[in-house]
């Protein structure tokens, strides 16, 4: 029988506010443990949450980016459990009044676009952490981390792939950073996402049984724990057996999901109006504002780079899929008349480099004005394609702006016809074979010399007057 | 007279005319505690050395001009579920028995600036919960009027303490009556200020939507000389109302005239002590005969005021109680297994049985399937009241009715019937589910020689209407000059 497979999201991101969301300790990354935290975000009796405006500020910013209705009346809610790294055993959230609702991703799946609904978005704090370390017997909690802001996006069941939802969570990283409300590293944690999973037989109406998976770390581990998820449950029902609701965990190095512990049962959070904080009134003045400072958006700026600079759209889409690099393309067209060549540059070496040494865009080591300079000196003809190849390495190597390198390295294009007749009759001597096979008709031994000709030159003779002499000499 | 059983305003002008000093009264309310410590138990901390150097220190300050408080140099103490930077605060907790939190109250730092003198902590039941202190994990405070007698609860140290000159004035919280049941059980003045009025910040929580912290004291002129120092916004409570508070020494009238005082016919009747019933019938004559217009008026949604404050403010404590894990600081069980087996341990040892109770009682009326049935239409009920309070206070200035049922009972006879316990309080509940300032003043003795206590209603920020009638009342009769016989 034929599955279809449905998937719903829930996304948390931590807000890059500068402050926590209820204290004014600092809202960063890391530090020494116990240090990011005061009495109030460590839980400690008779001190109260004062909710930080700017969290309600990047609420609004990402709903609206996310086409969100805002909420005019929004409160936060308790949400009761014990857990050591939850201080106070309730973490404010917002349960009946989420501040945004109703909103929509479009998606781009292979040229198949595709509206992903959003249910709503709702604000709360984070936990501490747990850390299981050698020093002493017992489990020690970080508290650094306690009363970070975070949205938590929470999508309708509208995916029907990995590839969805993968292209989903690019989206939404985009879109977060383009708005400036959260950095998106998955690797700190400030980008989690837990997936809601069934399938059901292709043309039924009714979901089938959901599970929910964590402890996914990357777009790859996502990727992965759905397809496994998926087959996992066709094969249960399939073998006769039942699929459970439960929440289970994903074990990326064994690439297997199991079902956690002690989650059988449903958990009762209590949730309830939190008393120490008064309900928050949003007006309309207040959401245009906001509205009106929002930056470009990823799509317009993916339309207007097929329209400014006549970019196919998939170029456009990997383009403005990252911040960084869409404002590194920006940067770098400002100092350049060839948007193709930039996109090209981007789009290929870079991106290729980036993968190859595991490096996120924003440490590229030197600056979009650079990448304009290479691209102008082979439109210059002072380097060939291939020399500029090697310029851009050495530019990851070293920061160096390229017209340093070709100067150091002694990299430009040779063009003195004389030099390069001299090498071209060498390279005709020692190929005689060639030179046979191209007087006897066969034009593409011609391709074979050139190359040799670009070696002995070590690639920078030019090659439009290499090909040039070849053919004055092999009409000889 | 000795300098213990003045009045902050008598005492503030001997301190500004330099007749005496901040240490000599200091020392006089050290002496007292002394002397009576043992027999009524009304402190759990007492910081002596503290008290006497800050006492040196406020002097300089008030003979060199930079302190002009009429607090400036007066001994006073506090419930202990109000945090006090480096001084033990434990709300009479096992739990919390070897907790100093590293900061101060919002409403302690407004004392200190104001030149307070702080000498302790005073003893209450377990995390306010008890209308009698004798959940207290650390002893039995009596009543200085009958030491056979609880002083009420959960104030009881902050009540017994200022009725027998151990402070001359005090705060207390008041959650469901907790800071007027024992003033009045100890025959002094009680203020529960409006919700939002004084910051609760640093007290430590019992029911979030219901605590307001408020003044002890032996009349009501001191009653709005400490309103004054504690009220105001605070940026770190945002239940704090953003208002500006008038001067309520502004209030201290001797007049009533025209006054219109609506009494609550539901509270009168069966439910009464037949004596707290004449002293109260009594004092509405009081306030007639002072140009006051009395009449009786009917709140029925009052009647449920027991179901909706046992609902809602047991839900709330369910909750904020939650964060007593010893995880972080506290008791925490000597022995355990695992996580979960240190959590059971830990609470289950450090909590007294009816602070269990009613953890137990709220996280129910909290649970999925009951939320509904109880949280939700409690809540709405809550409402039911705060509207009906709402009309009344169109067409009345006070409502007027008993603090409690009944005066000091004795020791034991509550503790093992909580309901009857709960529904001592239905007299205070109303007050706090409807965030109103309230306040209880002297009314009378009972054939025991027990102090009686009227209590007053107004509406929200109503503090100065309600401190003109108490003064008014309290001037035109004798209780306040009646004081406990202590040898």
């Amino acid at each position: 029988m034929d599955y279809e497979v449905v998937i719903g999201l829930e996304v948390h991101a931590e807000l890059s506010t500068n402050s926590k969301i209820f204290c004014s300790c600092i809202n960063e990354f890391g530090g020494d443990p116990n240090t990011h935290c005061c009495p109030g975000c460590s839980g400690m009796p008779g001190v109260l949450p004062v909710m930080n405006k700017s969290v309600i500020e990047y609420a609004i910013k990402a709903g609206l980016a996310m086409n969100c209705t805002i909420s005019k009346f929004t409160r936060m809610d308790r949400k009761n459990y014990f857990y050591p790294d939850l201080p106070g055993a309730y973490q404010i959230s917002q349960h009946k009044y989420p501040i945004c609702r109703n909103g929509y991703i479009e998606i781009d799946v292979n040229g198949k676009k595709k509206p992903i609904r959003i249910h709503h978005i709702h604000m709360e704090e984070d936990a501490g952490k747990l850390i299981h370390s050698d020093y002493g017997t017992g489990t020690l909690v970080d508290y650094n981390r306690a009363g970070t802001p975070l949205i938590e996006i929470v999508t309708e069941p509208d995916m029907r792939s990995a590839e969805e939802a993968r292209a989903f969570l690019e989206k939404l990283k985009a879109i977060l950073q383009f708005i400036d409300v959260s950095d998106c590293k998955m690797q700190e944690g400030s980008l989690r996402a837990d997936v809601n999973l069934s399938v059901r037989p292709k043309g039924q109406e009714e979901f089938g049984v959901r599970t929910e998976m964590k402890n996914l770390n990357s777009f790859k581990a996502i990727v992965r724990a759905i397809e496994y998820e998926a087959k996992r449950q066709i094969e249960e029902i399939e073998s006769g057996g039942v699929v459970y609701r439960e929440t289970r965990r994903w074990d990326d190095n064994k690439g297997i999901s199991y079902a956690m512990r002690d989650k059988e049962q449903a958990e009762d959070y209590r949730y309830f109006p939190e008393p120490d904080l008064p309900p928050i009134i949003i007006d309309s003045e207040w959401i245009e504002r906001i509205r009106s400072s929002l930056p470009e958006l990823p799509d317009a700026r993916k339309e207007r780079y097929v329209r400014e600079f006549s970019l196919p759209e998939y170029d456009a889409n990997i383009l403005t899929s990252s911040k960084v690099l869409s404002d590194f393309f920006e940067k770098a067209v400002q100092h350049s008349n060839n948007a193709k060549a930039v996109s090209n540059w981007i789009m290929g070496d870079l991106l290729r480099i980036l993968k190859e040494r595991e490096m996120e865009a924003e440490e590229i080591p030197f600056p979009a004005e650079h990448l304009a300079s290479l691209i102008s000196l082979i439109d210059k003809g002072i380097i060939s394609g291939s020399i500029a190849k090697k310029v851009f390495v050495k530019m990851f190597d070293t920061g160096k702006d390229p017209e340093t390198i070709v100067k150091e390295e002694g990299l430009q294009v040779v063009a003195d016809e004389n030099a390069i007749r001299k090498i071209v009759l060498e390279v005709m001597e020692n190929n005689p074979g060639s030179v046979a096979d191209y007087k006897g008709g066969k034009t593409k031994a011609l391709g074979f010399l050139v190359g040799q000709v670009m070696k002995a030159t070590k690639g920078k003779a030019d090659p439009k007057l290499v090909n040039k002499l070849l053919i004055e000499e092999l009409s000889k | 007279m000795e300098l213990y059983e003045l009045t902050i305003k008598q005492l503030s002008d001997m301190l500004k005319k330099k007749q005496i000093s901040a240490v000599e009264v200091t020392r006089s309310v050290l002496d007292r505690i002394d002397k009576l410590e043992p027999a009524l138990g009304c402190y759990i901390t007492i910081v002596a050395e503290k008290a006497l150097q800050d006492a040196e220190n406020v002097q300089k300050d008030i003979d060199n001009g930079t302190l002009r408080s009429p607090l400036a140099g007066i001994p006073m103490a506090v419930k202990d579920n109000i945090c006090t930077e480096g001084i033990p605060t434990t709300c009479a907790s096992k739990m919390l028995s070897n907790f100093k939190p590293p900061y101060n109250a919002t409403v302690i730092r407004k004392l200190y600036d104001n030149g307070a003198i702080l000498l302790g902590k005073l003893n209450m039941d377990e995390f306010a919960m008890g209308s009698s202190t004798e959940t207290s994990y650390f002893k039995k405070t009596r009543n200085p009027w009958n030491v056979e007698r609880v002083p009420g609860g959960s104030s009881g140290g902050s009540a017994a303490a200022v009725a027998s000159g151990e402070a001359i004035y005090s705060l207390a919280s008041d959650t469901g009556g907790s800071l007027r049941q024992p003033a009045s059980f100890c025959g002094v003045v009680g203020l529960k200020p409006t919700y939002g009025s004084v910051s609760r910040y640093g007290l430590i929580a019992c029911a979030s939507s219901f605590d307001q912290i408020g003044p002890i004291t032996k009349d009501v002129t001191d009653c709005a000389l400490v309103l004054n120092a504690i009220t105001g916004r605070d940026e770190k409570d945002s239940t704090s109302a953003n208002i500006e508070h008038p001067d309520y020494t502004k209030f201290l009238i001797n007049d009533v005239k025209g006054l219109k005082i609506g009494i609550a016919s539901e509270f009168i009747g069966d439910l009464l002590d037949k004596e707290v019933q004449k002293a109260f019938i009594d004092a509405v004559d009081v306030l007639k005969k002072l140009g006051a217009e009395c009449e009786e008026i009917s709140l029925p949604s009052l009647k449920n005021a027991l179901p909706v404050y046992c609902i809602l403010a047991f839900a709330e404590a369910s909750s904020n109680l939650g964060r007593y894990d010893g995880v972080k600081y506290g008791y925490r069980a000597k022995e355990y297994k695992d996580l979960e087996d240190m959590y059971r341990r830990t609470r289950s040892e450090g909590f007294g049985p009816e602070v269990k109770r009613r953890i137990l009682l709220g996280t129910y009326a909290l649970s999925a399937e009951q939320y509904d049935k109880y949280y939700k239409k409690a809540l709405q009920v809550r409402r039911m009241i705060c509207d009906e309070f709402n009309d009344a206070f169109k067409k009345y200035d006070i409502i007027l009715y008993p603090t409690t049922p009944d005066t000091a009972f004795k020791f034991g006879t509550m503790t093992k019937e909580p309901m009857q316990m709960y529904k001592h309080d239905i007299l205070t509940m109303p007050a706090n589910i409807a965030g109103l300032p309230a306040i209880t003043v002297p009314c009378g003795f009972d054939s025991n020689n027990l102090p009686v206590g009227l209590q007053m209603l107004s509406k929200p920020f109503g503090e100065g209407k309600l401190l003109q009638a108490a003064y008014t009342f309290e001037q035109n009769t004798e209780f306040r000059n009646s004081r406990p016989c202590l040898s």
